[in-house]
């Protein structure tokens, strides 16, 4: 009795480190972006609202928080229309080209980004095309297309199949078997697929640097860039708003689905 | 597919496949082959690469700063990895064991970790670590150093930042094999007399190998591609592969030589991967 007691206490601890662990940069940088002043002190003195006023009224910070939000959401779609017909194909037909293709996805997931910023960067020079949204926006959807596949592959594997026989028994169609029964299925996983490319994109840095740092320049590129000159409250804003966006989104995903389920976890 | 497909089935198969197919060899493998071809043109500082064939930009290893920074890079992929593993193993196993709302909670905030750039993770590690933000001043306090001072930069304020980084990808990858393991297994082997220990090693081990090394793998190469971090955290003589690369590609504007170190990453890279691959088999047959 003793001992178990004394592992659960273990295990309270752990959790609690951790958690502060994880929380401390958080909370470091939402304090120092309330500071009043320019100087960088935790916690802040005479907490204000002053700096979040000069970045939603600077128009640098603002056009490069909004150039963020558009890559990531685009790259998220192309992602998924990339993944999906993937994950379909397994699924319907064991399609050995679909098993190819998400190994390639796989793959060009498990390189590491300095790398696979170099492979663009010479891509899209070679092609004569460097410097464009697009670019910034097709690299990051092919890099995190095994997020959706995954994703959406648990979905697919997650259908009862006797569900899909009784309806083609029936006389349903492919195309009423989607409709009916996969989308209510696997339109959560879909959705779990875009958020994780969403936000990943949202907050890769060096792809985006190399590709079209100087044309497209993201929230991180900015903040990059700002670092080598010296601190500005102003960047903490930009971190307190990306959080916020990352919270409101998983936390949606969570409120849609049944979040443990939608990452793998025990049906 | 199976041998009985019909034409129109076969027909189906490839107009889902069209665009997909397209995609990715065309944004993968068409550049990951341009990387080769690259790597062994002769350096154009006008432009971005000359033509005809060179081995010359093989040669960066031979340099002892080139040298260093891959060994650099190796050693914190391998440190890096193992802390993730060390601490996100546990966690993993926790949360799986909490109630649902619990569980939806640390899910969330771990995701929300992630949702942070690593630009912005090492800048808010920069802050932390600063002398004017009192976390020096608490290790004083605690007797683990000796005066306030700024803990960055240090390898060990690199190595912390890759660490948050790495574990909510870590505790991704493992939650699905951890919450679905069959926990009557251990029990058995539990009521057949095994310690917990040997109950976690011949059959939680086996059961996970797997995962356990996807995730240690997934750890190495976000630590080896890590290239903001290493510039904010760490001292320049103390730089990795991935900083060098960018230099050379950014700063050298020589596209054959940041190609070729490139490929010395995916080397290493390989290495990581072969090594993880063996330990695991070597696990299993214990």
């Amino acid at each position: 009795m003793m001992a178990s007691a004394f592992m659960s206490a273990g295990r309270r601890v752990f959790l609690l480190l951790l958690a502060i662990f994880l929380a401390a940069p958080l909370v470091v940088v939402t304090g120092v972006s309330f500071n009043a002043t320019q100087r960088m002190s935790f916690p802040p003195q005479n907490p204000s609202l002053v700096w979040y006023g000069v970045f939603f009224h600077d128009a640098g910070w603002m056009s490069a928080f909004t150039l963020s939000l558009t890559v990531a959401t685009l790259a998220a779609l192309v992602a998924v229309s990339i993944a999906f017909p993937i994950a379909y194909a397994i699924w319907k037909y064991q399609s050995r080209m679909g098993k190819l293709l998400e190994s390639v996805a796989r793959i060009s997931f498990l390189l590491p980004s300095i790398v696979l910023s170099i492979v663009f960067l010479v891509f899209w020079s070679w092609i004569g095309h460097a410097g464009k949204i697009e670019d910034t926006i097709l690299s990051h959807a092919v890099v995190f297309v095994t997020l959706p596949l995954t994703t959406i592959g648990l979905g697919f594997r997650s259908v009862d199949y006797a569900l899909v026989e009784a309806a083609r028994t029936m006389g349903a169609r492919d195309s009423d078997v989607l409709r009916t029964i996969l989308r209510p299925i696997v339109l959560p996983y879909v959705i779990s697929g875009l958020v994780f490319v969403f936000i990943l994109s949202l907050n890769e840095y060096v792809i985006a640097y190399m590709v079209a740092g100087f044309e497209v320049e993201t929230l991180p590129i900015k903040v990059f860039n700002n670092l080598r000159m010296g601190f500005q409250p102003t960047m903490c804003v930009g971190a307190v708003l990306f959080m916020l966006v990352g919270i409101i989104a998983f936390s949606l995903v969570a409120l849609i689905g049944d979040l443990p389920k939608l990452l793998g976890g025990r049906q | 597919m199976t041998a009985t497909a019909t034409p129109m089935q076969r027909l189906r198969l490839g107009a889902l496949l069209a665009w997909p197919t397209l995609a990715l060899v065309g944004l993968a493998l068409v550049p990951l082959v341009l990387l080769l071809r690259i790597s062994v043109a002769p350096p154009d500082l006008a432009g971005m690469w000359g033509h005809g064939l060179t081995l010359a930009a093989y040669a960066a290893p031979a340099e002892p700063e080139v040298a260093r920074a891959l060994l650099h890079s190796l050693f914190l992929a391998v440190v890096v990895a193992t802390i993730s593993l060390g601490l996100g193993f546990p966690l993993t196993a926790l949360i799986t064991r909490m109630r649902r709302g619990r569980q939806v909670v640390w899910l969330v905030f771990l995701l929300a970790t992630l949702s942070l750039s690593d630009v912005l993770i090492a800048f808010s590690w920069q802050v932390m670590l600063s002398k004017r933000i009192g976390l020096s001043g608490i290790f004083v306090a605690l007797g683990l150093i000796d005066k306030s001072d700024s803990l960055a930069p240090s390898d060990g304020a690199v190595i912390a930042c890759l660490v948050y980084l790495v574990l909510p990808f870590t505790v991704l990858t493992l939650f699905p094999v951890l919450s679905r393991l069959d926990r009557s297994l251990i029990e058995a082997a539990r009521t057949l007399g095994a310690s917990p220990r040997r109950a976690f090693l011949t059959v939680v081990i086996p059961m996970t190998r797997g995962p356990v090394m996807i995730a240690f793998l997934m750890a190495a190469v976000l630590t080896l591609g890590a290239y903001a971090p290493p510039i904010v955290l760490g001292r320049p003589q103390s730089w990795p592969m991935a900083v060098l690369i960018g230099n050379a590609a950014l700063a050298g504007h020589d596209l054959p030589r940041a190609s070729a170190m490139s490929i010395f990453l995916l080397g290493v890279t390989v290495l990581l991967a072969l090594g993880a691959a063996w330990l695991a088999r070597g696990k299993l047959r214990r």
